[in-house]
């Protein structure tokens, strides 16, 4: 017995419009749209459909939409059809369950309870159009211990920092989970822009070492693609210990996905499984963290800053006290709506905790330490605009991350099914005829686009609370109010409630 | 050129070796400096005393002779390059190597050869003359791990869950059993000759530790490679 699951979304044509171009048969990996030689008309499979929208754009008159089907199992609050039909899923295969993209769940946004100060008549707001805004943010260790040289002179000893012209940056993304076009937009806008992009754990192309000044790149414990020029090429080194989509899980590219191309950049051979296990193996303590820290930083010179990436878990405080004292420069949060290539779903959907909480509570807590100076923050783990960021600078973060907002602008239409390697947006694909899809001019434009306009939101929001550099905003909590939360999520959150005066 | 490490910090030392202008370095009293040689290309350093850990980490190239043991985390992501250890090395030896060789001529710690794998032409290779502790060639996915069980009398030549993950590559160990159970994706061969590029690396060391070549080339081994039939993967279902 194979169960039937009923499409959850489906192909709706309107065949008064369609004029059987069969634009939408070409353009759709998944086989859904087949013209009908005898009928002579355009026919439809919704069972294949993921709802990527990719022939809804394309449809030249419009004549075709997806929607939710109406279909139903007996309705039961407790038993809903999702949960229902991964039974189904489960008992057909015996397969652990594979999702992609972040958890889509109802829990709590906590950006979505949190508001923004302006000033009025006392602190009067500034006009971003006419003054000056600061949106320039460095990241990194800002201890400096005071030396004199012998002529009294006074020796820099600032660590090495990372210049952000606006305080975003593209989180990790492999190439293998995502296409070399979309490596290649990402590189290319992050470069236009000041900023910086993450080559995630799968090495960086061979073509891309041209960008290496705006390059983060990522050592995992798989160490794929790591060796000296590429930590040479970087302007920075992340060590990935964690992802939100799935803390305590790593990464197993299955060697169906390592085409050549994927495997020479991974540095490994074509069509081998890349696996990297959860667990660093030589990394069972923050000692043994601070000797990967420190032997990266003594094959590089000591020239540029390391990262260390974590998933906000519940102990996230104490984790990244830890990780300060380490000698990294920077800790990433990555919260557990982040986005991934593929995450088992249970995990994805039930474990970590949201961003927001795990900054507040590691900004506290390095605070009361006396070593927040130690270390850069950057949050990640769904950052969907600016007001997202510009609250989570207010909370405590240097800088944000941003991945699945950078892949919705590279024309992602978030049907998380990134883990079959047929996007049809050319995006998390290794097909050729997919990958041309996303052109990388295109693409790189629009990511300018987005960080240029998440930009100017940010300035003008900043204006209007009187503030006028991202530095000012940082960490200043009195800028937020909570709305509709309770008194235990206000004090993690280290905020007032809306309501309350300063 | 010769460094005397005695009171240096590492990165004090570290610094030196990479100023060298010489080819040949000499370096002796080296107590516990860690990161020594890290990412070299280009030279050939001799060292005397014990270093620290992830000495010849990210090594490029160069080769390291150390006259002592070494520590953990030794030829760490290494990518070419030779190191010989002319005593024994510690854990996670040659984690991720994916190029270059390492000698050693006594026992490792846990974990060696954790994460190896080959690249084109690089097939990185560790010969161990000793034991080697648990969790041997753990996620291996190429390269070659040779245990040759010198002078070891009755211990195992390895310790327990030996190639577990391993998914590539393959494993020599010269014993007449092997000690332990192997995970169910490991395949264990007897062989009553190494293959040539083995036989090389085992002449190698014997060079290296003036060792009787017969009595480790003329040897029973156990070939320890993945079971094709029975991979390392766990079945999932679209969601
Ligand atoms: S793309 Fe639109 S018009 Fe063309 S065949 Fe498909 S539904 Fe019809
Ligand atoms: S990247 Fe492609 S496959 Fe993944 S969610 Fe976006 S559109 Fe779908």
């Amino acid at each position: 017995m194979q169960t039937y699951i009923y499409p959850e979304y489906e192909v709706v044509r309107d065949r008064a419009k369609c004029v059987n171009c069969r634009i939408c048969e070409r353009e759709c990996a998944n086989g859904v749209h087949r013209f009908d030689e005898k009928l002579k008309v355009m026919v439809e499979d919704s069972a294949k459909c993921v709802n990527c929208h990719r022939c809804v754009c394309m449809c030249p008159v419009h004549a075709l939409k997806i929607v939710k089907s109406d279909d139903t199992y007996k309705l039961n609050a407790n038993w809903d059809n999702r949960t229902i039909n991964e039974i189904f899923k489960q008992a057909d295969s015996g397969g652990v369950l594979l999702s992609s993209m972040g958890n889509p769940n109802t829990y709590p946004i906590f950006w979505d309870n949190l508001l923004i100060n302006a000033s009025q008549v006392t602190n009067p707001p500034i006009d971003p159009l006419r003054e000056p805004m600061e949106t320039q943010m460095w990241l990194g260790s800002r201890v400096v211990s005071i030396r004199r040289d012998a002529e009294g002179k006074l020796v820099d000893t600032l660590k090495p920092q990372l210049k952000l012209s606006v305080p975003i940056m593209f989180s990790a993304m492999s190439y293998g989970s995502i296409s070399y076009n979309a490596h290649e937009s990402l590189a290319r806008a992050a470069s236009e822009l000041g900023i910086y992009y993450n080559t995630g754990e799968g090495g960086l192309h061979k073509d891309f070492y041209k960008y290496g000044a705006n390059t983060i790149v990522q050592v995992a414990s798989g160490r794929f693609g790591v060796f000296r020029e590429y930590l040479d090429t970087a302007a920075a080194i992340e060590i990935k210990m964690g992802q939100g989509a799935k803390p305590g899980i790593g990464g197993h590219l299955p060697g169906a996905k390592i085409t050549a191309d994927v495997a020479e950049t991974r540095m490994i051979p074509e069509g081998a499984d890349a696996i990297s296990p959860a667990p660093h193996h030589d990394i069972y303590s923050i000692e043994d963290l601070r000797q990967l820290v420190m032997s990266l930083k003594e094959a590089t010179d000591y020239k540029k800053p390391v990262f260390v990436k974590i998933a906000a878990v519940h102990n996230i405080a104490a984790i990244a006290s830890g990780i300060a004292r380490s000698g990294a420069d920077v800790i990433a949060i990555d919260g557990f709506r982040g986005g991934t290539g593929a995450a088992p779903t249970r995990i994805r959907d039930n474990v970590g905790i949201p961003v927001e909480v795990a900054l507040a509570q590691v900004d506290q807590r390095l605070r009361e330490e006396g070593i927040r100076d130690n270390v850069s923050i950057v949050a990640g783990g769904s950052i969907r605009s600016s007001g997202d960021l510009l609250k989570a600078i207010a909370l405590g973060a240097d800088a944000c991350y941003i991945g699945t907002a950078a892949l919705l602008a590279m024309g992602c239409h978030l049907c998380r099914s990134c883990h079959s390697g047929k996007c049809n947006w050319g995006i998390a694909t290794q097909r050729p005829d997919l990958v041309k899809r996303l052109d990388p001019d295109e693409g790189a434009r629009r990511l300018v686009n987005l960080v240029t306009a998440w930009k100017h939101e940010l300035e003008e929001m900043m204006g209007g609370m009187g503030i006028n550099s991202v530095e000012a905003l940082r960490g200043n909590r009195l800028m937020l109010r909570g709305i509709g939360l309770t008194d235990r999520e206000l004090n993690i959150l280290g905020v007032k409630s809306a309501g309350e005066s300063m | 050129m010769k460094i005397d490490a005695k009171d240096m910090a590492c990165e004090q030392l570290n610094a030196a070796i990479k100023a060298s202008a010489d080819r040949k370095i000499e370096v002796t009293d080296v107590v516990g400096q860690r990161y020594i040689a890290t990412a070299c290309s280009d030279k050939e350093i001799e060292i005397h005393g014990t270093p620290g850990n992830a000495m010849g980490a990210y090594l490029d190239g160069a080769t390291i002779a150390l006259y002592g043991n070494a520590q953990e985390a030794t030829g760490d992501t290494m990518n070419g390059g030779e190191i010989d250890v002319f005593g024994s090395a510690g854990d996670a030896t040659g984690y991720a190597m994916r190029g270059g060789k390492i000698f050693i001529r006594g026992d490792v710690g846990y974990r060696c050869g954790i994460h190896m794998k080959a690249y084109r032409d690089n097939k990185p290779a560790i010969v161990i003359g000793g034991r080697a502790g648990s969790f041997l060639g753990e996620y291996q996915a190429g390269g070659t791990i040779v245990v040759l069980g010198d002078e070891i009398g009755d211990k195992p030549v390895v310790g327990y869950f030996c190639g577990t993950g391993m998914h590539g590559g393959e494993m020599y160990l010269r014993c007449d059993r092997i000690p332990v159970t192997l995970p169910p994706q490991v395949k264990a061969e007897q062989i009553d000759a190494i293959p040539s590029d083995v036989k090389a690396l085992v002449e190698r060391w014997c060079k290296l530790f003036d060792k009787d070549v017969k009595t480790y080339t003329g040897a029973k081994f156990f070939k320890l490679t993945p079971d094709s039939e029975n991979p390392y993967k766990r079945m999932y279902t679209s969601n």
